[in-house]
């Protein structure tokens, strides 16, 4: 019976009864998501109607990563073995699969529904609570999505650009799906204080060894370009729209239209 | 006589209907060949002792070898290429392949092409958009997409996607950020991307 309330009643109590507040706020976000208009459509259709506040978040968060994420991560990759950082990213992954799940299913995605499922079952048991990645060595592929891709599906606008503190870079309809994912993720109503803890530390240190393994195209990006805000925005929303296949074919230029003439 | 002139139907059957798969087959596997010879350049020079200069020398000379400059070089100016002079044009196109021949270089470092993985070749409109799949060091895979056309009479590749992001998109957006940090003057730009650093 417990068990049955800490799966079904709680979590349902929660949705509805105690994060209300939350939810108003991410549904505001995603019926008010800003329609863009032809003319913010171009250069990349790049749609940045908050510019200047996203570029004083911009300058935040990347002395926050020169001065802080930057060198904790260095520190991380030089202080913890390698097998120690990709135990720590498995359990992160693992615990991130029943909201992968929900949101699947909210997609009406049932091979990847299946895929989440059977993953957490098998990584928690035989992968010791997801410490190993069992299934992945039996050839189950890792799915991966959010309520912002779940919105996608479901037809919401894309919406401004935003960069938020700490997270990065943003758009409105991710960033109402980032929230949104907080309140369903199933894991929080199971788990209790400290353990519900857990996940999100070892999401912290996913996140250091990520930093550190892709230094090169972030510095890049934050310390080498010209403007760094552009070119952040630019790379974020072509790979945010290319994971939700949502390519636009308009920007490619045919090579035999464009005037080469003197180059 | 009926079965001849069968076998003689049959064969110019088979050759319509396979004329133009066989063309076309044969214009992917240029494509492949290109992208192939491509990684094998790249794969030498990635994985061989030599200094940052030198490097970014052999990559100068890949750029040149294997892609459509021409085509980049304008992509990448934008629009500003209306108010260029010939002489502009002429010594961006240059400086813009030492700029991206140091930069790649640099990023290209971390990746070894085991054995060479395509996926998928397309035909879309007039070009080929070839697949790969590449790992880098610790064995993480990236999906790397080149855009294979022969505009120039040879097969070169004209723009290149890493994980769904276009570099030529990117490096326009560089280029235009160059261009405004000094009040659009293309000499200024130029001599920066000649600069190294």
């Amino acid at each position: 019976m417990s068990f049955l309330d800490q799966l079904v009643f709680r979590p349902i109590m929660s949705i509805f009864l105690i994060k209300p507040a939350l939810l108003l706020i991410a549904t505001f976000c995603i019926t008010s998501c800003t329609v863009p208009t032809e003319k913010t459509l171009q250069e990349g259709n790049v749609f940045d109607p908050y510019e200047r506040v996203n570029r004083n978040t911009h300058s935040f968060n990347r002395s926050f990563d020169e001065w802080v994420f930057r060198p904790v991560s260095q520190g991380y990759d030089v202080i913890l073995p390698n097998e120690v950082e990709i135990l720590i990213g498995n359990f992160a992954t693992n615990a991130s699969m029943p909201s992968v799940m929900v949101n699947s299913l909210l997609q009406a995605d049932l091979s990847n529904t299946g895929k989440a499922t059977s993953r957490f079952l098998i990584n928690t048991t035989l992968g010791l609570i997801g410490f190993f990645d069992i299934a992945s060595a039996i050839q189950i592929e890792e799915p991966n999505t959010d309520f912002g891709e779940t919105l996608y599906v479901w037809g919401t606008q894309e919406g401004a650009y935003i960069e938020l503190p700490f997270f990065g870079p943003a758009t409105e309809r991710s960033a109402a799906g980032k929230i949104i994912d907080l309140v369903i993720n199933p894991l929080r109503f199971i788990l209790e204080s400290p353990q519900s803890n857990y996940p999100r530390v070892a999401t912290a240190g996913k996140l250091l060894t990520q930093r550190d393994r892709l230094s090169n195209s972030i510095d890049s990006i934050l310390y080498d370009s010209a403007d760094s805000y552009k070119q952040l925005r630019l790379t974020y929303l072509q790979s945010r729209r290319s994971k939700l296949n949502d390519i636009d074919e308009e920007i490619d230029v045919d090579p035999y239209e464009l005037d080469t003439d003197g180059f | 006589m009926i079965v001849r002139s069968f076998f003689l139907r049959l064969t110019l059957l088979v050759f319509i209907i396979g004329l133009p798969t066989v063309t076309l087959s044969l214009d992917k596997s240029a494509a492949k060949l290109l992208i192939n010879n491509l990684l094998n350049d790249i794969n030498q020079v990635t994985t061989s002792k030599k200094s940052e200069v030198e490097v970014a020398q052999e990559f100068e000379d890949i750029f040149s070898r294997y892609s459509d400059t021409k085509y980049i070089a304008s992509y990448v100016m934008g629009v500003d290429r209306r108010r260029a002079t010939q002489e502009q044009k002429k010594s961006f196109s240059s400086a813009f392949k030492t700029y991206i021949a140091r930069k790649y270089g640099k990023q290209f470092k971390g990746f070894v092409v085991d054995q060479l993985d395509i996926r998928d070749i397309r035909e879309i409109k007039k070009w080929y958009e070839v697949d790969i799949i590449v790992k880098t060091k610790d064995g993480t895979p990236v999906k790397i997409t080149f855009y294979v056309s022969n505009r120039t009479g040879r097969n070169l590749f004209f723009n290149m996607f890493v994980e769904g992001i276009n570099l030529l998109l990117n490096e326009r957006t560089e280029i235009g950020a160059i261009l405004d940090k000094n009040r659009g003057n293309i000499d200024a730009l130029i001599a920066e991307l000649q600069k190294p650093g």
